[in-house]
């Protein structure tokens, strides 16, 4: 089906010291969705945050109401990506799921979100294609990111042209799905689903996107990273 | 079949035809410029794939879009909330 007037659509927030980035994105995701007169809610994971993020998320909601923000089910247990979505998604009540990082690297006013939604199982956002690109990035970062996804390519053929973007809209079944199957930690996690994605028959549309970089804090992408990278990439590779 | 199982089935047959042909002293009595070009052939395949993937990376490369209006728009947005939601009293 593809989305109409009675769909409303979830967004789940994960958020680790987020303090001053969570209300942009909150206010900036509001605005979208009214604009768009879509029904909408915000789920927000906070993983303890020693910042205050927590209680700023507290404030939203008083700010936006309950029906639009929920704070519902924090623990402050350290955990990965993944385990923040299955936790998210026991509180999200929409048919459609977004997730999205809440660090502002995701211009939210560039998606018509319910645009793009031509009856996919899955949309993902991709930096590659169209207008998509970023913002703020070296020579050395881009060479980086292109090389590591002309590899991904090759060897695991995906058919979406950016696995490690993570701006992904979801029919919730699908992502209930796909997370009893993916085992990966951390962003190999959203790869991952991608690939199950399409094994398991899923249709995947793809919307270009703009990657600013970071306004607050810096972005990580240090030797580790590669390395880590590429381990995950070669365990895909191997189990998928 | 995992992708990793693709690559091994692909490689072995491709693999094993390519001996076949070349390596046994008959070579299925393939006359010998045909033995000539494909001996060297995996070689040749490897480097064809390296400048192809040199190639394609360097094009990707310059190709990457620098989203300067985007970026311009969300400081513009990022002004636009900050005023408001003070206004709207969120203390942060």
């Amino acid at each position: 089906m593809a989305a109409s007037d009675a769909d409303k659509f979830s967004v789940l927030l994960p958020t680790y010291n987020e303090r001053e980035n969570l209300p942009l994105v909150v206010w900036l995701l509001a605005r979208t969705f009214r604009e768009s007169g879509t029904d909408f809610e915000i789920v927000i994971i906070d993983d303890g945050s020693p910042d205050g993020t927590r209680e700023v998320a507290e404030q939203l909601e008083k700010l936006y109401g309950p029906e639009r923000i929920v704070t519902r089910g924090f623990t402050s247990v350290l955990f990965s990506s993944g385990t923040a979505y299955i936790h998210g998604m026991k509180h999200a009540t929409g048919n459609f799921i977004i997730i999205m990082d809440a660090d502002l690297s995701h211009h939210v006013s560039l998606y018509s979100i319910k645009q793009k939604e031509g009856n996919f199982d899955i949309v993902s956002g991709t930096r590659y294609k169209g207008n998509g690109g970023v913002y703020g990035w070296d020579l050395k970062r881009k060479l980086i990111s292109r090389g590591a996804n002309f590899i991904t390519q090759v060897l695991l053929r995906p058919g979406a042209s950016d696995l490690t973007g993570s701006f992904r809209l979801y029919r919730k079944e699908v992502l209930q799905k796909l997370m009893e199957k993916c085992v990966s930690k951390g962003y190999v996690f959203q790869m991952e689903m991608i690939v199950r994605a399409r094994q398991l028959g899923y249709t995947v549309g793809e919307v270009p996107i703009s990657f600013v970089d970071r306004v607050y804090g810096e972005s990580k992408l240090g030797g580790n990273e590669i390395v880590s990278f590429l381990k995950g990439l070669l365990t895909l590779f191997a189990t998928t | 079949m995992t992708k990793l199982c693709q690559w091994l089935l692909g490689l072995a047959l491709l693999g094993s035809a390519w001996a076949a042909l070349t390596l046994t002293p008959q070579g299925l009595c393939l006359p010998a410029p045909y033995r000539e070009v494909l001996l060297p052939l995996p070689i040749y395949l490897l480097v064809a794939f390296g400048c192809y993937s040199l190639a394609t990376v360097g094009y990707r490369l310059a190709t990457f879009n620098d989203c300067e209006e985007a970026a311009a728009e969300l400081r513009g947005d990022i002004a636009a909330a900050r005023a408001d939601l003070r206004r709207r009293g969120l203390r942060a």
